[in-house]
């Protein structure tokens, strides 16, 4: 029978399986990092267990690093905020004690977000399973992997098990046919999508991303897709496989070399749906239709275009809906019908694990070149996902160009994404944001987010507003 | 974990959709490296006037000013143990800080018209339940606990149903794998570890077949 890729996945992972249907599914790959794990470290160890398989670890500090002044003291020292500091130094003593494949401490060269590391390094390869104590985790489906979050004690059932409960969920196919316009990004077709789905669209889906306008995605654009799924309530979302992923995977450090390679791309290329194969629920969109996106609300399916107006609660026929889009206005300091272009923005973010890779850094930069961001702006950052990634930028002399727009140019972590570190919004002030989520709070308490693509970023930080990056000229 | 059979418990009601992990326990309280402790922080941003610090003692924290219009702060829910909410409850982060810091509140069951796949696979492993029920029960019961001060709702789980204070039974489903660990307080780990043998012929297969998968 035709099989889905998700199918296909499931079933090489399926170590024993019970009546009702609930699965043993084996985990090739767990990624580690300071917040969501020093509780399943402990809890392993006064359960007085081993982890069954350390090779499978991946591990980094991410989530609450500090992002400027690393050279201020030696380590962890440089890490102001006694508490996170704690974290990263029991993520430290934990790896160092229980071992791993690899480890990329704070301030080592390829620490970074996890899930901008995984991937660079080919730690992340088609047909594994990826799990991580954090829903991005998404993102590695880019890859044609089974990848999604896990909470804490399902990163302790890993580490003592290799092994995860879990229970099929139903499959969706998302196509999107048709080549994307100019200056319109996967962060564009992703919350597309979500806006059309909604937030809980995905519930108890994995969703396979396909059609034209994927397939002619990089690498760094299917991951920024599969990242959001997760905000399209999907626990995943993946890409198949096809030349582009094994040309991005050739070389890379933890990717197999020599006769393994030829070996493991035959087997790659089979990590794809089936002619014919059937799918639960089928979405479609057109590519060309896109527009580039603006979130306006506090939740990423309220997004609108770059051409729309804020909408009007008083159009919506829902009670609960109208009073939660009533609500988040009233958060974001918005009047219905006010043209997006109009809004005016106070700082601007581009990094997290959805646009933080090098090509994102390479597209906002192509916006700000010979640019400057706007006065009213009180600050612009640009937060690389990762030190390799940073590495490269400023080898093609992409930080030259931040730094003179007027961005600062800080060393890589979530950063403002979610503000556990000292990059944060005060209230009421309105953000810029390559993100992924503008729940309320998220980049500060009462910061308000708006999420878009790193161009849209860089074109907001230029106006000092909103602005349509297709009208730049670039 | 605790186990969970049967509960008689007194329902608070949070009004809204898409109320998310960061909602729940605000991320400046997951520099913790602990399980416990989170139950005073839940809903940070909406129960308190101010911003609420991890470390913050007991009396520090009892002295914040509280937001009265939030409705976990009004006299008459105090002491719940039953969350009632709207769809996609949980959605965001995967935080199990979320479902620590609603257990630590006191609360040991959520009704929701739908939850984020994460959190909801959180709740069975800290012996919450959440229970999904269909739109119209769900502003049914919205309606009751409002008219209705002191409003309890019994959660029969060997029955799989709740039951109203008027003696209407609504029906919930639930996996049988998962029922079966609540009501015996199940470790999860030690069940999954009685199928060693099966994990360690899968994984030497699995090394003979993709080596690369083990570098
Ligand atoms: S960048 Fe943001 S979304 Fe991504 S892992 Fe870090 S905190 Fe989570």
């Amino acid at each position: 029978m035709a099989q889905t890729l998700y199918d296909k996945l499931w079933q090489s992972h399926v170590v024993h399986q019970e009546d009702d249907g609930t699965a043993l599914i084996y985990i090739d790959r767990h990624l580690v990092h300071e917040v969501t794990s020093p509780q399943a470290f402990e809890g392993l160890k006064l359960a007085g267990r081993k982890p069954w398989r350390v090779s499978s670890i991946v591990a980094t500090a991410d989530h609450n690093t500090p992002t400027d002044h690393w050279d201020k003291a030696e380590g962890t020292a440089a890490i102001d905020d006694p508490i996170a500091r704690l974290q990263v130094d029991t993520l430290d003593a934990n790896i160092r004690e229980t071992g791993s494949l690899a480890y990329f401490p704070f301030k080592d060269l390829r620490q970074g977000i996890v899930h901008v590391v995984g991937p660079e390094n080919g730690a992340t390869l088609p047909g594994m399973t990826v799990v991580c104590g954090d829903s991005h985790t998404s993102t590695h489906g880019a890859f044609a992997c089974m990848a999604h979050g896990i909470g804490t004690s399902e990163v302790e059932h890993v580490m003592a098990t290799q092994c995860l409960v879990q229970k099929k969920s139903k499959a969706m196919l998302i196509r999107v046919e048709g080549a994307l316009g100019k200056g319109v990004t996967a962060k564009d077709v992703a919350l597309a999508i979500i806006g059309k789905i909604g937030t809980a669209g995905g519930n108890g889906y994995a969703i396979e991303f396909a059609g034209s306008a994927i397939r002619g995605l990089s690498m760094e654009g299917r991951m920024t897709l599969c990242n959001m799924a997760i905000e399209g309530g999907a626990r995943m979302g993946f890409v198949a496989v096809d030349d582009t992923t094994i040309e991005y995977l050739r070389g890379r450090s933890f990717s197999p070399k020599g006769d393994a390679w030829d070996k493991a791309v035959a087997c790659w290329r089979t990590l794809v749906s089936d002619e014919g194969a059937r799918f639960d629920r089928v979405v479609e969109l057109r590519g060309d239709q896109i527009l580039p996106q603006v979130s306006w609300g506090t939740s990423p399916e309220m997004v609108v275009s770059i051409a729309d107006n804020v909408p009007d609660p008083a159009k919506e026929t829902d009670p609960v809906k109208r009073e939660g889009m009533e609500r988040a206005l009233q958060y974001m300091g918005l009047n219905p019908n006010t043209p997006i272009k109009s809004i005016a923005i106070d700082k601007v973010f581009i990094g997290s694990c959805t646009n933080s890779r090098i090509e994102d850094l390479r597209a906002a930069a192509a916006v700000l070149k010979g640019r400057h961001v706007a006065a009213s702006v009180k600050l612009a950052l640009a937060v690389p996902g990762s030190g390799l990634v940073k590495q490269q930028a400023e080898k093609e002399g992409l930080d030259k160009i931040f730094v003179a727009a007027g961005f600062e140019w800080r060393e890589p972590g979530c950063s403002m994404c979610l503000a556990m570190n000292a990059d944060r919004l005060e209230p009421g002030e309105r953000c810029a944001s390559t993100s992924n989520r503008n729940f309320e709070g998220r980049q500060g308490p009462g910061g308000r987010t708006h999420l878009v693509s790193p161009q849209m970023a860089a074109a907001a930080a230029i106006a000092g507003h909103f602005a349509d990056v297709r009208e730049l000229n670039i | 974990m605790d186990k969970f059979v049967r509960l008689e418990g007194l329902v608070a009601p949070l009004d809204r959709n898409n109320v998310d992990t960061d909602a729940i326990i605000p991320k400046q309280f997951l520099k913790s490296i602990k399980r416990s402790g989170f139950g005073p922080n839940a809903f940070d941003e909406w129960r308190y006037m101010d911003v609420g610090q991890p470390g913050q003692d007991q009396a520090t924290i009892a002295a914040r000013p509280k937001n009265p219009n939030f409705v976990l702060n009004q006299p008459r829910y105090q002491g719940a143990q039953v969350l009632l909410t709207r769809a996609n409850f949980g959605c965001g982060s995967s935080r199990e800080h979320a479902p620590w810091a609603l257990l630590d509140f006191g609360f040991k069951a959520v009704i929701a018209e739908s939850f984020a796949d994460i959190f909801f696979n959180n709740c069975f492993k800290n012996g919450i339940l959440p229970i999904v029920l269909p739109a119209a029960e769900i502003d049914a019961l919205f309606a009751q606990v409002e008219a209705t001060p002191g409003y309890q709702l019994t959660i029969d789980l060997p029955a799989q149903a709740v039951i109203r204070p008027d003696g209407k039974g609504i029906p919930f489903q639930v996996d049988a794998f998962r029922k079966e660990c609540l009501l015996n307080g199940w470790d999860d780990i030690g069940l999954t570890l009685r199928h060693a043998d099966k994990i360690r012929a899968f994984e030497e297969k699995r090394r003979i077949e993709q080596p690369w998968l083990f570098a």
